[in-house]
């Protein structure tokens, strides 16, 4: 990893070279919620004053942009008896992500690991994963996050360029070729020793400010031990069902598929459109036959797969702390509170 | 009310079999049938998928022998109970379209009332109608598929009607609102303080109101499984009064409580 810094007036440039023949993706402001406090998503942005640097978590995640809510994965062309396939993999040029969030970066990295480096890559998400040019930046931990709990705090590869606020100019670690020649045309300083301290500095008091945290010691057999533990009752009991906590999650990547006729009857698709373990019908099979129809089952299941099945496969969970369901949840369910009263064996 | 060539549509080759289709209503504001007809684009090829033999908002001549027969609207009368069990005899297949049909809708608004003579007197004054209480179809025949909404959804419908002319399983959401909300990237509206049963209300009308920041008012009724009492005590804790949560519950007839069945 190469270690530079430059003066806070370089970003602005760097934008504009960046900007100037790619599609650019930040964090905007887009409404205030009822406090009058802002709500932030990652949308497509033109001019660098959109991009909101100092941003708080963004209610959804940047996962439209390489696994869409929605997306056709095949559509047909029917002509009497004869029919035509084609496949978009949907994307259309290279995206570049302006300020992903230490925790948002590693959830891609897991994502890779299921969705790239595994036996059946998915080219969909391959194909989006492999066009992007990913620019982390350092975040202010909120009540919510609990990244560091998960070892997601900081962000060590899944980047291309990631900047670190150092008061009078911004710290940048480059990981690749392309970052480090947008760099070249700014006015850049190799990192010194004094720079490295107050990186340092910066990192330490980023620690000191998180008030969330799961004790994941021993949690994958601790899960296996409490499978049968009355608190999934207590939490399944409370659960909507809604499937929110998953649709705003940057590392859950379950579908569905449906294929629907078109109504001249000439064409038809094959749509993949992203679902949640907790919703009803996730575990059910073709004869109607329901795995799952307990809402505490369904609860209880989406925990054994983020944090002991997952583990199991890859050596890591797959949850990055975001805070993000705990956020969107309207019954109020958080990891960190489900956790521990996994732990201690009462939801109290 | 053919179209041109519509008997020789074929699929993959094969020739259609159009089912012939046949549009009722009864105590409705007849707006779920406009909706089906209010897309002209796709209008036509709509109808060569299936024969329509009646369809009074759409065409004058009509013929007592169908196959599908698509209800809109609730029962309020005696005669209405007469008309519908005809139809039910007729018919292989009876949809009931739209919320009225389904479970009472708006309508059903009025059996909150005791005295549904006086309530009478109060909306038709010195010329008051034959109306009692309202019930879904489901009351008085089998009803062997819902398709819900108020109004119902106009892809819905399509998508409904293409699976039975291809011999396809039609499959509604079973999940809620939530779902598609989230996919349409809202902002949740309890963000920003608005009441929603999005949670609790069965998906296909592709998160309608929230789309257009308003909360879900549960037209389409319960998902499966919907956690209603987790639902209420959320609001409650958001600060809705009871009233707020019921006056939502209530509006459509989907969330009827038990209690209430018992009184129909
Ligand atoms: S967001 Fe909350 S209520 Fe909804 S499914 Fe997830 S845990 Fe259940
Ligand atoms: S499970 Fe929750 S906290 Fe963990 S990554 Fe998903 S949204 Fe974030
Ligand atoms: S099983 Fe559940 S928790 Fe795991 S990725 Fe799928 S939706 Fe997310
Ligand atoms: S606005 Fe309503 S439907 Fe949308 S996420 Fe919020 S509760 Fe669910
Ligand atoms: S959002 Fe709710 S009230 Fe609105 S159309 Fe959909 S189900 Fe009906």
């Amino acid at each position: 990893m190469l270690f530079k810094t430059f003066a806070k007036e370089e970003l602005k440039i760097l934008f504009e070279i960046i900007a100037a023949h790619n599609r650019v993706v930040g964090p905007v402001e887009k409404a205030r919620d009822r406090n009058n406090k802002p709500i932030y998503a990652f949308e497509d942005v033109h001019e660098f004053h959109d991009i909101q640097l100092n941003y708080t978590t963004t209610k959804l995640p940047a996962k439209r942009f390489f696994l869409p809510f929605k997306e056709d994965l095949s559509t047909f062309k029917i002509e009497d008896d004869k029919w035509q396939k084609s496949i978009d993999y949907n994307i259309d040029r290279p995206v570049v992500f302006w300020g992903l969030h230490a925790c948002d970066i590693n959830a891609l990295n897991k994502l890779d690991k299921v969705l790239l480096h595994s036996v059946y890559p998915m080219p969909y998400y391959a194909a989006k994963r492999k066009n992007m040019f990913i620019i982390g930046i350092d975040c202010e931990p909120q009540p919510f996050c609990f990244c560091r709990s998960m070892g997601a705090d900081t962000a060590l590869h899944g980047f291309d360029l990631f900047i670190t606020d150092l008061g009078e100019k911004y710290f940048v670690e480059i990981l690749t070729d392309t970052a480090f020649n947008f760099l070249r045309e700014l006015k850049t300083a190799d990192a010194l020793e004094e720079d490295h301290i107050l990186y340092m500095k910066k990192v330490d008091e980023k620690k000191k400010q998180f008030t969330a945290r799961i004790d994941t010691t021993d949690l994958t057999k601790i899960l296996d031990m409490e499978f049968q533990s009355e608190v999934w009752h207590q939490w399944g009991d409370k659960c909507l069902s809604c499937g929110s906590c998953s649709n705003v999650c940057p590392t859950c990547y379950c579908y569905g598929v449906e294929e629907t006729v078109n109504i001249d009857l000439k064409g038809a698709r094959k749509t993949k459109m992203l679902y949640s373990c907790n919703v009803i019908d996730f575990a059910e099979v073709a004869g109607g036959h329901n795995f799952r129809p307990l809402r505490h089952n369904r609860l209880k299941y989406r925990y054994y797969h983020k944090h002991r099945g997952f583990v199991e496969a890859f050596e890591e969970s797959l949850c990055v702390g975001c805070g993000r369901c705990g956020e969107t949840c309207l019954a109020g369910i958080t990891v960190s509170e489900v956790i521990a009263s996994v732990k201690t064996g009462s939801k109290e | 009310m053919k179209t041109n060539g519509a008997d020789d549509k074929t699929y993959l080759g094969i020739p259609l079999y159009r089912p012939r289709v046949a549009f009722f209503e009864f105590t409705s504001c007849e707006g779920c049938q406009l909706q089906i007809l209010n897309n002209e684009g796709t209008l036509l090829d709509f109808l060569s998928l299936v024969e329509v033999v009646a369809f009074r908002e759409a065409m004058t001549e009509k013929s007592d022998d169908y196959e599908i027969a698509f209800i809109e609207g609730s029962i309020t009368r005696d005669d209405e109970v007469e008309r519908l069990k005809k139809i039910r005899k007729k018919a292989k297949v009876l949809v009931a379209l739209g919320s009225c049909a389904c479970f009472g809708g708006v309508n059903q608004l009025k059996n909150r009332f005791h005295d549904l003579i006086a309530v009478n007197k109060m909306v038709y004054g010195e010329h008051p109608v034959n109306s009692g209480l309202v019930r879904p179809l489901c009351d008085i025949v089998k009803v062997d598929m819902q398709i819900f909404g108020c109004p119902v959804k106009k892809e819905e419908v399509e998508k409904i009607v293409i699976n039975l002319a291809l011999g396809k399983s039609i499959v509604l959401p079973k999940y809620p609102v939530c779902m598609e909300c989230k996919a349409n990237e809202n902002i949740c509206l309890f963000e920003q303080g608005e009441p929603c049963l999005g949670p609790i209300t069965r998906a296909g009308c592709d998160s309608w109101c929230p789309n257009n920041k308003a909360g879900c008012w549960g037209c389409r009724g319960p998902a499966d499984d919907a956690n209603v009492e987790q639902m209420k005590k959320v609001m409650k804790d958001l600060g809705f009064s009871d009233e707020t949560i019921m006056d939502r519950l209530e509006c459509f007839g989907g969330f009827q409580t038990d209690e209430k069945n018992g009184q129909r």
